[in-house]
């Protein structure tokens, strides 16, 4: 997560001339110090990287592509892992019922889980922080109705919503969606239960910073409201963000893993991670144990690196704690 | 206090007034009732015939008075792909989610409040680290995944516990219990950790950090000098004063531990309501799906409400500032 960081704040800085001495103020910055203080926030972070890069790179690595049924063999079925007595080359991690590659599999498990987490996250980042900024700098009505929606949406687990606004999706569309239509219902599932912690912490910080001289003098010279807003508020309000972020990729990666292990979510023809797991675990008690065994560690790993870089980024932007 | 109960209870009401509409919606205009019910060559004619015996040709408010008049007294219709009532099915199957619940709410407070303790008092120890990175695993990993972890290791390798159903059950009266048979109780446990592990970790850590700031508070220096001993100090003073807010936190979880039961239900293919609702969601069965929210947002509403009561009953300070703020 460490380069949403440099990317983000990246974009913030208007002309490319800067970006040297940009960075150079990063290797500098007290969050940069925190972080190489920290052991345990530098392997998080080297994890986290690795399998952002595994993800991406997928069809580079993988030894098959696990979406293609013309490049699966029956034959390979049913492998254990390379190291095991029955292991064969070049199946590192085995196969599963249809010789299917398990690493391969995981790589582009991982790549659609990364991706759905990842639009999720922004999904609901950008409808939280609207709706945020609405609340908080109209006030009023406006932000009553909001604030009163995102009390009510809090009272209920996210899981449930997810599930909810899923079947809403699926009987408005049709039950037989194709793959592709799945990752929207997806990604909008997602989105619509994790907005509310953006909402909520955006308004709090638009109602602080609207008093302020600056946003008065905006108004003065007669900038329109949604100008100020997105300009002059909200960069302002980044720091919370970014690690409500971070701490809800790891949600929104669950979520969907959970969904998919539930069988609402992503077909068997396009795995994520958690499709994998379900498929993996009708052959547990046939003692084909890889087949779920190694992309449960993959998403356990993927989750535990993201929420110590989460913690680690909580406690690093918080001036109070320093 | 009585105003403030009173405006409680109307947000309640407001609250399920909102989700009666979504419900109802999601009864009413996601997929055509009368499709579900009928078969493909029906004619016209007859669809129509259907669609005026279920009320469905009146006006909308009107369709939407008799939704919740029906929904009061838990009519919520005929389930589409098991051509039986809702509710028939819903209580059939709610004795199983409910004796989950309670059975992993227990397994949580009880190891949750142990370990919080210990890792209060020997702050410093191997165990207490250990139970430090055990609670981060629990909060990191997904439920299913500990599920099918625990089935791996005492199903399929040790052979010592079922790995899914609810073993034999008893009847008393309409409700069902696994309670009494030797084979329902070995059935219960791994749901039950699977289910409670997350709570439990979320109340080890609330009581760690309450112990730990009560024991730094006066009067137990106090009960020190006086001379007690330590385990009265600890157990009589101290963990006396850390379970208020342990007992609030895990009654307004429990409403969490009744949905999150959906994927434990699904792990161990436990017939609960949970495991009813994602087969629902799987077949598009609308009805079901809405009469789980309505039923579930119900306990969610009323433990939230009871607890507020409560709250301002035991602590009358917060009853001063929330008069002052209104």
């Amino acid at each position: 997560m460490s380069d949403a960081v440099v990317s983000n704040s990246n974009g913030q800085s208007t002309q490319p001339a800067h970006a040297r001495g940009w960075l150079s103020r990063a290797l500098d910055s007290d969050v940069f110090y925190s972080f190489r203080r920290s052991k345990l926030t530098m392997v998080a972070a080297t994890i986290t990287v690795l399998f952002f890069l595994l993800a991406i790179f997928a069809s580079v690595l993988a030894v098959q592509n696990p979406f293609d049924p013309a490049q699966l063999q029956l034959m390979n079925s049913r492998i254990s892992p390379l190291w095991t007595a029955d292991g064969q080359s070049p199946f590192l991690l085995g196969t599963d019922e249809q010789g299917r590659d398990v690493f391969s599999a995981i790589l582009y498990g991982m790549r659609i889980s990364l991706a759905v987490g990842v639009a999720g996250v922004i999904f609901a980042g950008a409808l939280g922080i609207a709706l945020g900024l609405i609340a908080g700098y109209f006030g009023g009505a406006v932000d009553g109705v909001i604030m009163r929606i995102a009390d009510v949406q809090l009272t209920f687990p996210a899981i449930l919503i997810a599930l909810l606004v899923n079947g809403i999706a699926k009987s408005i569309l049709g039950n037989r969606l194709d793959a592709t239509s799945m990752l929207f219902v997806l990604v909008i599932s997602i989105g619509l239960s994790f907005w509310v912690g953006y909402a909520r912490t955006v308004r709090g910080s638009v109602m602080v910073e609207k008093n302020k001289d600056y946003v008065a003098a905006a108004q003065l010279i007669g900038l329109p409201a949604p100008k100020i807003m997105l300009r002059h508020v909200l960069p302002n309000t980044m720091g919370p963000i970014l690690v409500i972020a971070t701490i809800n990729l790891a949600l929104a990666i669950i979520t969907e893993a959970t969904l998919s292990f539930l069988g609402v979510g992503l077909p068997d023809t396009m795995p994520s991670l958690g499709t994998l797991i379900r498929i993996g675990n009708n052959y547990l008690f046939a003692g084909e144990w890889w087949i779920v065994a190694f992309p449960g560690l993959a998403l356990a790993a993927l989750i535990l690196s993201i929420n110590l870089l989460g913690d680690w980024l909580r406690d690093a932007l918080n001036p109070k704690l320093r | 206090m009585l105003a403030f109960t009173l405006r409680r209870a109307v947000q309640a009401i407001g609250v399920m007034f909102a989700v009666g509409i979504i419900a109802f919606s999601m009864f009413r205009f996601a997929g055509d009732p009368v499709n579900q019910i009928v078969s493909i060559d029906t004619s016209a004619a007859e669809r129509e015939a259907v669609r005026k015996s279920l009320g469905l040709d009146d006006p909308v408010p009107v369709q939407f008075v008799r939704y919740f008049a029906d929904a009061a007294q838990f009519k919520f219709g005929v389930s589409y792909q098991f051509r039986q009532p809702v509710s028939a099915l819903l209580s059939e199957r709610m004795p199983a989610t409910l004796e989950l619940a309670i059975c992993a709410t227990v397994f949580a407070m009880v190891f949750g409040i142990l370990m919080g303790v210990y890792s209060a008092l020997k702050r410093d120890t191997a165990l207490a680290k250990l139970f430090q990175a055990v609670s981060l695993i629990g909060i990191s990993l997904p439920t299913f995944l500990i599920g099918i972890l625990l089935i791996y290791l005492f199903a399929v390798t040790l052979g010592w516990l079922p790995s899914f159903g609810r073993g034999e059950v008893v009847k008393l009266g309409w409700w069902t219990t696994g309670l009494l048979t030797l084979s329902g109780l070995k059935a219960l446990i791994m749901p039950s950790i699977t289910l409670g592990l997350f709570q439990m970790t979320l109340i080890m850590r609330l009581v760690r950090a309450e112990m730990l700031e009560v024991l730094r508070t006066d009067y137990i220096r106090f009960a020190r000098a006086r001379g007690l001993t330590t385990r009265a100090i600890h157990f009589g003073h101290a963990l006396k004063n850390t379970l208020i807010p342990v007992i609030t936190v895990a009654g307004l979880q429990f409403g969490s531990v009744i949905a999150f039961s959906i994927i434990t239900e699904t792990v161990f293919q436990w017939p609960g309501m949970g495991l009813l609702f994602v087969q629902a969601v799987q077949n598009v069965d609308i009805p079901i799906m809405a009469a789980y929210l309505l039923m579930v947002s119900l306990i969610f509403v009323t433990i939230n409400l009871v607890v507020d009561i409560l709250y301002t009953v035991v602590d009358p300070r917060l009853r001063a500032t929330v008069g002052r703020a209104a």
